[in-house]
């Protein structure tokens, strides 16, 4: 047990842990997305991440971009990257939608069906990046590409450096684009399911699904809506990973999945404010833990408070409602 | 109508997937058949061909893969197969495999394991039917110190390697070691003996687990412990981002791994991060190998052997002479294993009574990064 280091760079551990629950945060919007409106768990949407850091990695690499560009060709870099993982990711989860969950929904099958169907196509993503794509492209990519399975490196576009000190708390550029970046695209998600007319039929489908319809509202519009706007937030953690931590794998996406969905339950599944809170404070938890003990704790301390939290609030911190609360 | 369209569409793409997967389990070195006439026979080979850490794994392969193609065409009339099991270096892979082998009959050794997981998790499966293990890379020391009377190594183990890894830096005068290992059976195997052999030297520890990806807590305490030697015990998958969010958080410590990171993904999965990372391993440089071995793997695959070509092509040769001497059971051929005593490619090949080839025999070697380039740097002494 280590409280005087937790104690004694209690600022450093909490800023640590934000910027790494943002990008939990920014894919759990995904999981409580679909769920609010579908009451399903689309465990397939770790995948959705996966697909867009690979999108950053090919674009990247095709742009030829080398270690610490200049800083108006990182800025040019930086957005591209954050256009083509969010067309990338959007895609992939709206080819999931309909070429997965429509066929089954028209069918009525149980909800059963539709998790197994989820997992299922996860397995197939992981395994299409991992041995079939390295296959195809290995000579068009870069020669790490070629080797199944493994991962894959990218250029650092930015350099970390410490922009400013609080107490003994050092705050660097790439926490603050991190933090910056996911807060600002929550927040416009937030605006656009609360202020517009798109995210009124959302909400309306997350309430009522037949009396929306009875409303005029086009459910399967709406439902491909929510696939959509979860894949683009996705593609942007996509990016702040690529950005943040410069790797990537076929099965990146599996423990940030799991990690992300824990994040939506312990804010509310269904609830987006409340993932923004579950994903933060997960983060949170996990570097204090990590701190604490030694950091292959860090899913233990984690897991132990989703626990906790669930004991005394089964519905997660803030509830879960996409549609009833004015949230 | 166009319902139906997606749906075999989707069908068809989870079919090839399917194929394609199916396709890398079993491509095997010769025919497929068993063995013909008086002579030859079929051997497997397991070990993480694909995955997190294929990049160790797959000279060692070749290597196997070399040798079974060379004895063929030398020997016409003495057919030997070589059939792939790609465990992805997961002992719960590795384990339905061993069953499946230890169950046809028609297989007559077996080269590996390559992870010391996978090893200790199949050994007792071995034994039981009386297969031979012939491992080109599984250093954990205490494999060979069970009771195991089937487990043969070709390489050296941990404890000796930690040895060598302790005297380097002792030479290098290092002050404050901080040490990490992953938790697994080789690396914190390794770490563990390191840390008895520096003592006072080692300065903290930390754990990180499988597949993590964020370091920060982890490199919080190496600041605070203003290390000046870095000891990751570990894989390549761990290794890479840890290393590449060490540097960008200003962690000037030498970075030194062993034979778990030599592995092309290292250098390039850190994309510069693992620059000047020193890696040390009981295997041999490229040139150093004995007879035609390296230009022979170099004709045959384009690129010089990496980390255990000369050990994987070591383990098969034993089964190739094993076959060339007449032997077709399983039992005659694990008495000859037991009794090998010749020169290989990588080293003289004698087993002692536990398994383990003569440690005076073993060479670790210090290898350093150098853009994405693992060069040799010095051998290093042993004690």
């Amino acid at each position: 047990m280590h409280f005087d280091e937790l104690i004694g760079h209690l600022g450093q551990h909490t800023v640590d842990g934000l910027s790494k629950g943002a990008i939990y945060a920014l894919i759990a919007l995904g999981y409580t997305l679909v769920y609010g409106v579908l009451r399903l768990i689309n465990f397939a949407h770790s995948e959705v991440f996966m697909v867009g850091t690979f999108a950053v990695l090919i674009l990247w690499n095709q742009l030829g971009v080398e270690n610490n560009p200049p800083i108006g060709q990182a800025i040019l870099f930086l957005v591209l990257g954050l256009l083509v993982a969010a067309v990338a990711s959007g895609g992939t989860a709206l080819a999931l939608e309909r070429i997965a969950y429509r066929p089954l929904r028209r069918k009525n099958a149980p909800p059963l069906i539709f998790l197994i169907t989820a997992i299922g196509l996860s397995l197939v993503f992981v395994e299409l990046f991992g041995q079939v794509l390295p296959k195809l492209l290995g000579g068009v990519l870069p020669a790490a590409f070629g080797r199944p399975r493994q991962i894959v490196g990218m250029p650092t576009i930015i350099q970390q450096e410490t922009l400013f000190t609080i107490g003994n708390t050092a705050i660097t550029n790439i926490q603050l684009i991190v933090l910056v970046a996911a807060v600002a695209m929550m927040a416009l998600l937030d605006w656009f399911i609360n202020r517009t007319r798109y995210g009124r039929g959302v909400r309306a489908v997350a309430q009522n699904p037949e009396t929306a319809a009875l409303m005029g509202v086009n459910q399967e519009r709406v439902i491909m809506l929510i696939f959509v706007l979860g894949g683009i937030m996705a593609g942007a953690a996509a990016l702040l990973w690529s950005m943040r931590f410069g790797f990537t794998q076929n099965s990146i996406g599996f423990v940030l999945g799991l990690k992300a969905f824990t994040a939506a339950v312990l804010g509310g599944i269904g609830n987006l404010r409340g993932a923004l809170l579950g994903g933060l404070f997960l983060g949170i938890v996990e570097v204090y833990g990590a701190t604490l003990f030694a950091s292959n704790w860090e899913d233990v301390i984690a897991f132990v408070v989703l626990i906790v939290v669930l004991m005394f609030r089964p519905t997660g911190l803030l509830g879960e409602s996409l549609g009833r609360a004015r949230a | 109508m166009r319902r139906s369209y997606v749906r075999a569409l989707s069908t068809a793409a989870l079919a090839a997937t399917l194929v394609v997967a199916a396709g890398c389990q079993d491509s095997g070195g010769g025919d497929g058949g068993t063995a013909s006439g008086d002579c030859g026979g079929k051997i497997a080979i397991f070990g993480a061909f694909t995955g997190d850490n294929a990049g160790l794994v797959i000279p060692s392969l070749n290597g196997g893969k070399l040798a079974v193609k060379q004895f063929n065409e030398a020997n016409p009339d003495c057919k030997v197969t070589l059939q792939e099991f790609d465990t992805q270096g997961d002992p719960a892979v590795a384990t339905p495999f061993a069953n499946q082998i230890a169950g046809d009959n028609s297989f007559l050794g077996v080269i590996g394991g390559h992870f010391s997981g996978e090893s200790d998790a199949t050994m007792p499966i071995y034994q039981a039917a009386g297969l031979a293990m012939v491992a080109p890379s599984a250093t954990r020391t205490d494999l060979t110190q069970k009771g195991n009377t089937s487990f043969f190594r070709v390489v050296g183990n941990d404890g000796t390697q930690a040895g060598a890894v302790a005297t380097y830096l002792k030479s290098q005068n290092a002050q404050k070691v901080f040490m990490i290992d992953d938790a697994s059976a080789y690396g914190a195997g390794i770490t563990d003996e390191l840390g008895k052999q520096l003592g006072p030297l080692v300065v903290n520890k930390d754990k990180i687990q499988e597949r993590q990806a964020q370091f920060d807590a982890t490199i919080s305490k190496i600041k605070a412990a203003q290390a000046d030697y870095v000891f990751y015990g570990g894989y390549t998958r761990e290794a890479a981002p840890l290393v590449k969010q060490m540097r960008a958080a200003g962690v000037q410590a030498k970075f030194v791994g062993p034979d778990g990171l030599y592995d092309p993904a290292f250098p390039e999965g850190a994309s510069g991060g693992a620059e000047g990372a020193i890696i040390t391993c009981p295997c041999l440089p490229a040139d150093k190998a004995g007879g035609t071995f390296s230009a022979d793997y170099q004709k045959e695959y384009g690129i010089a052997p990496g980390s255990y070509g000369a050990e994987g092509f070591d383990a098969a040769k034993i089964y190739l002479d094993a076959f060339k001497d007449g032997k077709k059971t399983r039992a005659d051929i694990l008495a000859y294993v037991k009794a090998y005593d010749k020169q290989g490619v990588s080293k003289y090949i004698k087993f002692d009574a536990k398994g383990d080839v003569d440690p005076t025999k073993v060479v670790i070697w210090a290898y350093q990064i150098k853009g994405t380039a693992i060069e040799p740097l010095q051998e290093l002494k042993l004690s």
